[in-house]
């Protein structure tokens, strides 16, 4: 087909064989740039640029109004006499570990249920995901309310079966202020980590599975010895994104816990929030960010290297 | 028998925090009214976001399906160096990003900017826009425009004319995630955005929990959530197929 239009396609533009080449919007190197031009032009200005701003900031003294001034490193060497930071530190690695086990955990169990076709199994994934659908804030907004002892049906629901007697103060203490987070985010995020878990599973050939039946192996072996190797980078994913987006938290204290009680559920990106626009100190939020990005890279690098080091 | 009793009690636990809150927010007429008139009014508010995400969904489109098919068709110097550079915005914190956005925007005039927020989404959703976009094109056989080039198209034509439709499905998957990105966000706009009649819904509808004198009214905060919710439910329940291939496309494989 093409060997055939070609000549004729050839006759058409210029009718000589003798073909001069092509003008410099038509090579290869120019069209793709100007393809790509609008992707580079984000990334330049959107992206690059905001990097190195963010370096710069954090060696000067950077009021939200007024005049910035060189002050390195003073921006880097306060960090340690910040308490809260400290504080949020600790708090953000512990909430960390327990949502990512805690997550991992219920998602694949979630996953393991529906992972066979069999009727009504649609149904139940649309069901487990659809939280997943509404954004993070409006999940938030909802708990705050559902939470709350006066208005919100839970307290009604736990009294009359007899669970509780009296109203709890559900963000109201700092270990209820995080187990009731740990739920919001466990009903927001369970059927996202399933569906990541799902793909996984889908990809594992149904031959082996049969093949480990007919050897007479039982369902908690095939689950050991096969899904759970086999399931090893869909797993590594989840861990990745789970832990990354946790230490990284900020919608579910910001809006549902505030942050309290006492400053008890401070995360880490909320500090950054709070010296950048409650303090007005732009050069030590970017210091902070900062810091938090080179520790970030460098866990991400290391999760690659130990989660997806082959069996 | 068990298992369908699992699921379902399952089910119910997933479901019932959305019923709950749709009934609550009904539960008295008057929270919709008060709702609509809080602040500088629900109106405002929705056009905003409206605005936003509608920037962010053409720019996300606009700005993919031409880096997609540059990376899937072309040869250019650099390009290596791009595409990492495009997937290194997954790797960066969004605070550490956001904070030098908040000064540099001031620097080009979109502070307090629907336009800015919107260019900033689109950033964030490049990564997994262009990666969507460039394994659409790559797996196009290359005969479908190759006839058109040969009889004399430019290539930006065969774009138009042939590529683009064939690719319309990784569209509305890249569509469907800048639209529930943009939508939903907070923070983002939380930072670049100070003045209430710029503020999108999120930002809008927890400043009611936020900076109310007195008490806070749970039944309108309800209705904000579920005037937030029911756009993104009705997308994802009509586009749950386009939602799901985004995952199963290996975009989110890394």
């Amino acid at each position: 087909m093409t060997t055939l239009t070609r000549p004729r396609g050839r006759a058409a533009r210029g009718g000589s064989t003798a073909v001069a080449p092509p003008p410099w919007w038509r090579r290869q190197g120019a069209q793709g740039w100007l393809y790509a031009g609008p992707t580079a032009l984000i990334v330049v200005v959107l992206f690059l640029a905001p990097l190195v701003l963010v370096g710069w900031m954090s060696l000067n003294r950077w009021p939200l109004l007024g005049e910035a001034t060189l002050n390195a490193p003073a921006n880097y060497t306060k960090i340690a006499d910040n308490p809260l930071f400290a504080d949020a530190v600790w708090f953000t690695l512990k909430y960390t570990v327990i949502i990512t086990v805690v997550l991992s955990l219920f998602a694949l169990g979630l996953a393991l249920l529906v992972q066979e076709r069999r009727p009504g199994v649609g149904f139940f994934r649309t069901a487990f995901f659809l939280p997943g659908a509404v954004g993070f804030a409006a999940a938030a907004l909802l708990f705050y309310g559902m939470l709350n002892s006066d208005f919100g049906p839970i307290d009604p629901i736990l009294r009359t079966l007899g669970i509780i007697d009296e109203p709890v103060s559900w963000i109201g203490t700092p270990n209820m202020a995080l187990f009731s987070t740990i739920t919001l985010v466990l009903w927001r995020f369970a059927g996202f980590n399933m569906l990541i878990l799902l793909t996984g599973l889908q990809a594992i050939p149904v031959a082996v599975y049969e093949a480990a039946r007919t050897d007479g192996a039982s369902r908690w072996v095939i689950f050991r010895r096969i899904t759970l190797p086999l399931l090893r980078p869909t797993i590594a994913l989840m861990l990745i994104m789970s832990i990354t987006g946790s230490l990284l938290a900020f919608d579910q204290f910001f809006i549902f816990t505030n942050g309290g009680p006492d400053n008890s559920t401070v995360s880490m990106v909320m500090v950054i929030y709070r010296d950048a626009f409650l303090r007005f100190d732009l050069g030590g939020a970017a210091a902070l960010s900062v810091v938090l990005l080179i520790a970030l890279v460098a866990l991400n690098a290391l999760q690659m290297r130990v989660l997806r080091r082959p069996e | 028998m068990r298992y369908y009793t699992t699921m379902s009690a399952l089910a119910v636990l997933f479901l019932f925090p959305l019923v709950w809150s749709g009934w609550a927010s009904m539960e008295e007429p008057g929270n919709y009214v008060e709702m609509a008139q809080f602040g500088e009014g629900l109106g405002t508010y929705l056009t905003n976001s409206a605005l936003v995400s509608v920037m962010t969904v053409a720019g996300t489109l606009f700005v993919s399906a031409l880096g997609g098919y540059a990376f899937a068709r072309f040869a250019f110097p650099g390009k290596n160096l791009l595409f990492l550079a495009t997937l290194a915005i997954l790797m960066v914190p969004y605070a550490t990003v956001l904070i030098p956005l908040y000064v540099l925007l001031g620097y080009i005039g979109l502070q307090n900017s629907l336009v800015g927020v919107a260019l900033v989404f689109v950033m964030f959703q490049l990564p997994f826009a262009l990666f969507m976009m460039r394994n659409a094109f790559e797996a196009l056989p290359k005969e479908l425009e190759e006839a058109a080039l040969v009889d004399g198209c430019t290539t930006f034509r065969a774009f138009v004319r042939i590529l683009l439709r064939a690719v319309r499905p990784a569209m509305v998957t890249v569509g469907l995630f800048a639209f529930l990105a943009s939508w939903n966000d907070f923070f983002a706009p939380l930072i670049l955005l100070n003045d209430g009649a710029s503020f999108t819904l999120p930002v809008a509808v927890v400043s009611m929990t936020q900076n109310t004198f007195g008490a806070i009214d749970y039944g309108m905060l309800q209705a904000g959530v579920m005037v937030m919710a029911i756009p993104c439910l009705i997308l994802f329940l009509v586009l749950q197929r386009h939602y799901v291939r985004g995952f199963m496309s290996g975009a989110l494989r890394g």
